[in-house]
């Protein structure tokens, strides 16, 4: 049905499909890319003035608040930031529906478990474990 | 037009290679010195220097496109040699910022 411009805003967009969320990811790509802003040269500055870059040095550095926390934000972050963009690939090459929907689930299943072992080996550096 | 599919290259670089070295790393260093012995050799291997090195640079300059991204969302920058010129500097930044912060450092992972 068209009714070329007289239709209202919403009488445009209907029956062209679910909008998917669309929005909200493209605004959680962007709010992320300007925390990682931060944490990036956050991770950069303190690595460039850390005294030795050996593994003691860093395991103390990540023992302390100012080390694990900045490090565990930048982690769920980098994860997060990284899930959104390969979507965003992975919706734009990938036409198949079944496909794309295997593909972005496993991107998302790697992407949880990777940020759940690395907030593992903080945790276990700032509380002690076999180390 | 390059400095567009870099943005996606060095991001896709920085997610899987990037990430993965992330957690290696943090695992490596839970672990105690003794495990972090594998992590330190591969990371002082030439082939391992190369892929750090390359990695800082995927990082400058998916920042500075990402950047240039952002001001382009506010609607900024589209006349052609304004955004020709920001392309061009993203290229120069990143590599002038990777050579910054590794010049000094080549030899100081331990």
């Amino acid at each position: 049905m068209s009714l070329g411009e007289s239709a209202t805003p919403l009488g445009k967009v209907e029956g062209l499909g679910s909008a998917n969320h669309g929005g909200g990811h493209w605004l959680s790509e962007r709010v992320s890319s300007a925390a990682l802003l931060l944490l990036g040269a956050w991770l950069i500055a303190s690595l460039l003035f850390l005294p030795s870059l050996d593994q003691a040095t860093f395991a103390e550095w990540l023992a302390a608040p100012s080390g694990a926390v900045p490090m565990a934000l930048l982690v769920i972050t980098a994860f997060k930031h990284g899930l959104d963009g390969m979507k965003v690939v992975v919706d734009d090459y990938v036409h198949d529906e079944g496909n794309r929907f295997a593909l972005n689930t496993l991107l998302l299943f790697l992407a949880i478990g990777g940020a759940s072992l690395a907030l593992f080996a903080l945790g276990r550096i700032a509380f002690g474990g076999t180390a | 037009m390059l400095v567009s599919i870099l943005h996606r290259m060095t991001g896709a670089a920085l997610t899987f290679a990037g990430l993965a070295i992330l957690v290696w790393w943090l695992m490596a260093i839970a672990g105690g010195a003794d495990a972090y012995a594998d992590f330190s050799k591969a990371a002082q291997h030439p082939i391992g220097l190369i892929v750090l090195i390359g990695l800082t640079w995927a990082f400058f300059q998916h920042l500075l496109s990402g950047v240039r991204h952002l001001v382009m969302d506010s609607g900024a920058g589209f006349e052609l040699d304004t955004n020709k010129r920001f392309a061009v500097l993203t290229l120069a930044g990143s590599l002038f910022l990777t050579l910054l912060v590794w010049m000094p450092n080549l030899g100081a992972i331990r």
